[in-house]
């Protein structure tokens, strides 16, 4: 019988395979950390990897520029500013919708979840003219109040999906004896869902922070014009088009939008990934 | 509808000096003057304020339904269901009837125009270069994904160091594209001949292939749109693989196990046992993986604004918008997006109905 031993070429190939892997998918972003500690004229005559050779030439200044000049520390604040309330607003809002469509009975309701099922692929271009047009009209573009209100109605769809999935599955025993004791449906929700169903609330809310916080299109539309209100994904496509090969600005500048992602997925990778998971029928 | 001039540019360097013109006419709310305390505010109200409202509101709303039990359970859940319809009716579905409207007038929304600016997207040079992009990325981005993702989950199910190894393939996804763009940018950099590269990706050629010349990835029209395809990928590989290692890992083993005692290599397994059992899961992979890329815009804009044709029909919409101010063809782009992606949004249902029965 032929196997593949331990030690065998197979084995090797295995291992040649998977970290050739490692590497393609390390190897860019390592040399954007290191570059964006090395000083400017470096950078621009060495490759990132004579860096590791004496003399050691590492410097904070890229970051300390780029946070004081390149409105990346504002930026960096609006990031948060536009991400949190655009996580606990759709969030909170499809919480009580999801409840709603998993044990309530009212007319239309397949219809109705049918339509936010079709809502779930509706690309955001789809959108934006109008609601831009209704933007002006109320002055909301440019501000931190309309990029929340969009990002909370473009959320909605999938999170009505994913927490009516997990309400729905609930046993029906446990809220069916909390109605016999004579609890209302807000007690029920307020008390008993909620509180059960934080994994998946938790999940959810991982997807929609990182999704928001990503996010260039949305920004790009309605806060685009605004310094003052860009998050670090739209201020730094600016940096891109305006200082073109300025690296020691990108690499630091580009780290620091990265940080915080990073962060939240080594601390909660399996949350991060229940929500790709299924997030897969999204878009 | 408001005419011509309503909608301007946002983004952009010409995108900002209108947006400062705008705020200089007093038609835009300046967000200068959105001083601290206002916007600590405004996040107290939106992160604490409107949940408490939703629960008072619900809690209230009780009362509000009707005395009569069955008048209750009537009204109730549309008034639990009244901000979300709200919301969804104001940024969804009514604009999606708006642009397609739109999507049959002039530029600025004054006449109609029947079809022709249908034609224009499959006609006009510009978009068929990018509708042609659009092509080679569904191909290419689609297939190079899940076979990366396909081989990085196979093999890695052999070795211990197995999580380390999807952990770090799955960082990319973690990131945004605007960052994987400036990463890419640098890892493509490059320099004439004989000069001192720095991009990585140029270095390591010249080091390991004799006679090799540096190529300018994201200029050279014919290795651009690769070089960006290939930063998808590389984004994306890491979705493929989550989903594709979970469905590699619910073959049961024993029908692996009978497959070696029969005498089986491991060729022939991946072949004839582990690749028809997780088939179902590549077409959804699939499926997901073009829904966006029929939607790629960030890499494009940030690595080379879709100049040297490498315009994609995303990015194509978003300059029809603003810097041509042709809403007309803007929204028969968009249209044509949402058509492409209603044959999903069928299937989609479909199972949904088919979980239902």
């Amino acid at each position: 019988m032929m196997r593949t031993g331990k030690f065998g070429p197979g084995r090797l190939f295995v291992h040649l395979a998977l970290v050739v892997a490692c590497l393609v998918f390390l190897l860019p972003t390592l040399g954007l950390l290191v570059s964006s500690f090395r000083p400017r004229n470096l950078i621009s005559l060495s490759g990132w990897w004579t860096a590791f050779q004496t003399p050691f030439t590492f410097t904070l200044k890229n970051y300390q520029n780029v946070l004081t000049r390149a409105n990346m520390g504002r930026s960096f604040l609006n990031s948060l500013i536009i991400s949190i309330p655009a996580t606990v607003l759709p969030v909170s809002i499809a919480a009580f919708a999801a409840y709603a469509f998993a044990w309530m009975k009212f007319r239309g309701k397949e219809i109705l979840f049918v339509v936010v099922i079709g809502l779930l692929v509706v690309p955001i271009q789809m959108t934006v003219i109008p609601v831009l047009r209704l933007f002006n009209i109320v002055h909301l573009t440019g501000t931190f109040a309309g990029i929340w209100l969009a990002h909370t109605a473009y959320g909605l769809p999938f999170s009505i999906y994913l927490l009516r999935n997990f309400i729905q599955d609930l046993p029906p025993s446990m809220l069916e004896s909390a109605f016999i004791d004579g609890a209302s449906h807000p007690k029920v929700f307020l008390d008993l869902v909620l509180p059960t169903s934080l994994p998946a609330i938790a999940s959810l809310a991982i997807y929609q922070f990182m999704w928001v916080w990503n996010d260039l299109f949305v920004a790009l539309i309605y806060l685009g014009g605004t310094e003052d209100v860009a998050p670090m994904t739209l201020t730094m496509a600016n940096m891109v088009n305006s200082y073109g090969g300025g690296w020691e600005y990108l690499t630091a500048a580009a780290f620091i939008s990265m940080a915080f992602p990073l962060l939240v997925f080594f601390t909660m990778q399996k949350y991060y990934v229940t929500g790709i998971l299924a997030g897969s029928v999204k878009e | 509808m408001s005419g011509a001039g309503s909608i301007r540019s946002p983004g952009g360097r010409a995108g900002r000096v209108s947006a400062r013109a705008r705020r200089a006419e007093g038609t835009v709310a300046s967000p200068a003057k959105e001083n601290a305390v206002n916007i600590i505010l405004m996040l107290a109200v939106a992160v604490v304020g409107v949940p408490l409202l939703l629960v008072g509101y619900i809690r209230l709303s009780e009362p509000l339904a009707g005395r009569k039990p069955r008048r209750a359970a009537l009204m109730r859940p549309w008034l639990w269901l009244a901000p979300t319809l709200v919301l969804l009716a104001v940024f969804l579905v009514y604009p999606v009837v708006a642009t397609m409207v739109e999507s049959l007038e002039n530029a600025d929304s004054t006449a109609w125009v029947g079809l022709s600016n249908y034609a224009a997207v499959f006609t006009s040079p510009d978009n068929l270069s990018a509708l042609g992009n659009n092509v080679l990325w569904l191909v290419f981005f689609t297939l190079g994904t899940l076979l990366f993702g396909l081989l990085v989950a196979v093999l890695s199910d052999r070795v211990r160091y197995e999580s380390a190894v999807k952990a770090l393939v799955f960082i990319p996804m973690a990131i945004s594209f605007v960052a994987a763009g400036i990463i890419w940018k640098f890892m493509f950099e490059f320099q004439p001949a004989g000069e001192i590269q720095v991009g990585t990706v140029n270095a390591a050629l010249t080091a390991a292939v004799p006679g090799f010349k540096p190529i300018a990835w994201l200029v050279n029209t014919t290795t651009n749109n690769a070089a960006l395809i290939a930063v998808g990928v590389w984004m994306w590989t890491g979705f493929a693989m989550v989903i594709l290692s979970a469905a590699i890992k619910a073959i049961p083993p024993d029908v692996v196990e009978a497959a070696k005692i029969d005498g089986a290599s491991e060729l022939q397994i991946f072949r004839l046992v582990t690749l028809p059992l997780v088939a179902p899961t590549l077409g959804f992979v699939a499926t997901t993986l073009m829904i966006n890329v029929l939607k790629v815009f960030d890499i494009v804009y940030v690595m080379t604004n879709g100049n040297l044709g490498t315009d994609v029909i995303a990015n194509r919409m978003y300059k029809e918008m603003f810097n041509y101010h042709n809403t007309g063809l803007a929204s028969a782009i968009a249209t044509f997006l949402l058509i492409c992606i209603v044959p999903v949004m069928i299937v989609n249902i479909r199972r949904y109905r088919r979980g239902v029965a």
